[in-house]
């Protein structure tokens, strides 16, 4: 497996090389060099942002192919709750789900039962009471990536419990396993995925040596094969067993009000939560017991990879209610499920900003990069390819740039080289005559 | 090559939203620096309370940071009206921050205490009407001598 795999990456076709995205990346990991964006793959966190703010959509998510479900034998699709708020009319998630069976699945799974169990195994792990508050919900992987390279002094605070997709998988495969006999490598499970955060997760997984999700389909794609599908769909098959608490994890919001938690709060929007955790370390926000944080405004039905638009998927939340025959959840609480759905690897930080490994050539780079940046315009006009004035003195220092990189050291220069060829030129006339 | 990095800033004293600004500096610069998490954490909850207090009591005031492979020194400074008394001021709980800041939530009579939790040393240097600097030391790698 590669150390560093993303899924948000650059079509360089598309590329123009514009500022936009250097601008718009919360962890300053994009740069543009050759006239096209770089992503700084120890930085990023596929957060998403640069997909949404690219005018030229050549920021993506790289997602799998559908077709990929066919490498498997028995083809399980696990459908995030988002999924039901994307459609014009009343969701009617029995439909939804039949219509995705009839796509080539041979199960459709609901994430949100498995959030369901992951409120469930949070409740549990409150109780126990052993951990540091406030809390830092863990479900949004781009939210986990930023806290492990940006805020070390956090890392204690995020939920040690699976995210609902992960423990989804897991509970579609053991199902499949019993009820069907087929070995597990030929069972496959596929998320529908509403962003690229959770399709980085398939290949670097957060809580677990390597994800049970075989692969990660995106939500966009998936509608267009479903819409005429649902057009022709009669009698749809009795298959919607998540309740609302689950399905409401679709929003901001809807996990903390899953857990009845008093004193939670509910940020989203990359920007929104850099500034939350950013009080929470200076331990500002002491009153706090929990902290749902999504990267996406309005939660996962603002996912870069969601075809309607958030604002107007959230108001759908509350149709849902009344419009499906909910029956009986079919899994029961049990230790097993806590057990399966608690971390079993640590969450670490990593010092991805650090100069050197050495402390006295850190500070000793770190002094150079203030004196460059002494030395620069200091507009953060992005024309170097860097998104500030600070960046680019650091990208000097780290070997990535050259001072004359910034459109402005380069006029100098070339002013300079201007003056001195004319005196030379002078010179060199004189001698002659 | 000198072997101690000096930063300076300045702490607006009309807006204390904006409090808080050189504690996220000082955080960015020791992540560079690859120093560890735990000492970023105290070092940023230090400077933010001392942060605070000036903004509170003395409309303003300035910070330095001098850090060298040993130790992180910090400076906050202000022209304020001092502290009449510092043992009751250390106290937990004990506090002259005005109604119109406690109801915002602040000025709880925790900034010196936890300043003191968090260093290694503290030292406050005070001159009723005149102004107070608190000078903390937080060692780095627990290389803490002993005095």
């Amino acid at each position: 497996m590669k150390q560093y795999f993303h899924s948000v990456t650059l079509d360089t076709e598309k590329c123009k090389g514009c500022t936009n995205c250097i601008k718009h990346c919360p962890t300053e990991a994009i740069r543009v060099r050759d006239g096209k964006a770089k992503i700084i793959n120890e930085r990023c966190i596929d957060c998403g942002e640069c997909i949404k703010v690219c005018p030229y959509h050549a920021k993506k998510a790289i997602t799998d192919d559908f077709s990929r479900i066919f490498d498997f034998k028995y083809k399980i699709a696990l459908v995030a709750p988002s999924m039901y708020l994307q459609f014009k009319n009343k969701p009617d998630i029995n439909a939804i789900l039949t219509g995705i069976k009839a796509l080539g699945f041979d199960e459709v799974f609901e994430v949100a039962r498995a959030a369901e169990l992951v409120t469930e195994a949070t409740r549990k792990f409150i109780k126990e009471g052993d951990y540091a508050k406030p809390l830092i919900s863990s479900a949004c992987p781009a939210i986990i990536r930023l806290i492990r390279i940006k805020f070390p002094s956090l890392v204690p605070n995020v939920v040690p419990i699976l995210a609902p997709i992960e423990l989804g998988a897991w509970l579609a495969k053991e199902k499949a396993i019993i009820e069907t006999g087929i070995k597990p490598n030929e069972i496959g499970a596929f998320f529908i995925t509403p962003c690229a955060a959770k399709v980085t997760c398939t290949y670097s997984p957060i809580g677990v040596e390597s994800s049970l999700v075989d692969g990660c389909i995106s939500m966009k794609e998936l509608y267009l094969r479903l819409l005429p599908v649902l057009k022709h769909l009669k009698n749809p098959e009795q298959l919607a067993t998540a309740q609302l608490e689950g399905i409401s994890w679709a929003n901001n919001g809807g996990e903390s009000s899953a857990l009845e938690s008093e004193h939670h709060i509910s940020v989203d929007g990359i920007w929104n939560v850099i500034k939350v955790l950013e009080e929470l370390e200076n331990e500002t926000l002491d009153d706090i017991d929990f902290v749902e944080a999504s990267a996406c405004v309005g939660g996962c039905v603002g996912g870069p990879l969601t075809v309607e638009n958030s604002f107007v998927a959230t108001t759908r939340i509350s149709s849902i209610l009344d419009n499906t025959t909910l029956s009986p959840s079919i899994y029961g609480w049990s230790d097993d499920i806590y057990n399966a759905s608690r971390w079993k690897v640590p969450l670490k930080f990593e010092q991805v900003m650090k100069l050197d490994d050495n402390l006295e050539q850190a500070m000793a780079k770190l002094e150079r990069i203030e004196e460059i940046y002494e030395g620069l315009p200091q507009l953060d006009c992005g024309s170097c390819g860097a998104p500030s004035c600070k960046a680019l003195a650091e990208d000097i220092i780290r070997g990535y740039a050259v001072e004359t990189d910034c459109v402005f050291k380069l006029r100098e220069r070339v002013k300079k080289l201007a003056a001195e060829m004319l005196l030379l030129e002078g010179k060199s006339s004189g001698k002659n005559e | 090559m000198s072997n101690n990095i000096a930063l300076h800033y300045d702490i607006d004293g009309k807006d204390f939203t904006m409090a808080g600004e050189a504690s996220s500096s000082i955080k960015k610069v020791l992540g560079q620096l690859g120093i560890s998490p735990d000492i970023i954490r105290r070092v940023a909850i230090s400077v933010y309370e001392a942060e605070m207090n000036c903004v509170i009591h003395a409309g303003g005031g300035f910070a330095d940071v001098v850090i060298n492979p040993e130790k992180i020194c910090i400076t906050v400074s202000d022209n304020g009206p001092g502290i009449p008394d510092v043992e009751l001021a250390m106290k937990e709980g004990y506090s002259t921050a005005p109604n119109s800041i406690r109801q915002l939530g602040f000025g709880a009579g925790m900034g010196l205490p936890n300043i003191k939790n968090y260093t290694d040393e503290i030292k406050i240097k005070t001159n009723v009407g005149k102004g107070t600097s608190v000078e903390m030391v937080i060692y780095i790698a627990g290389k803490q001598p002993n005095i």
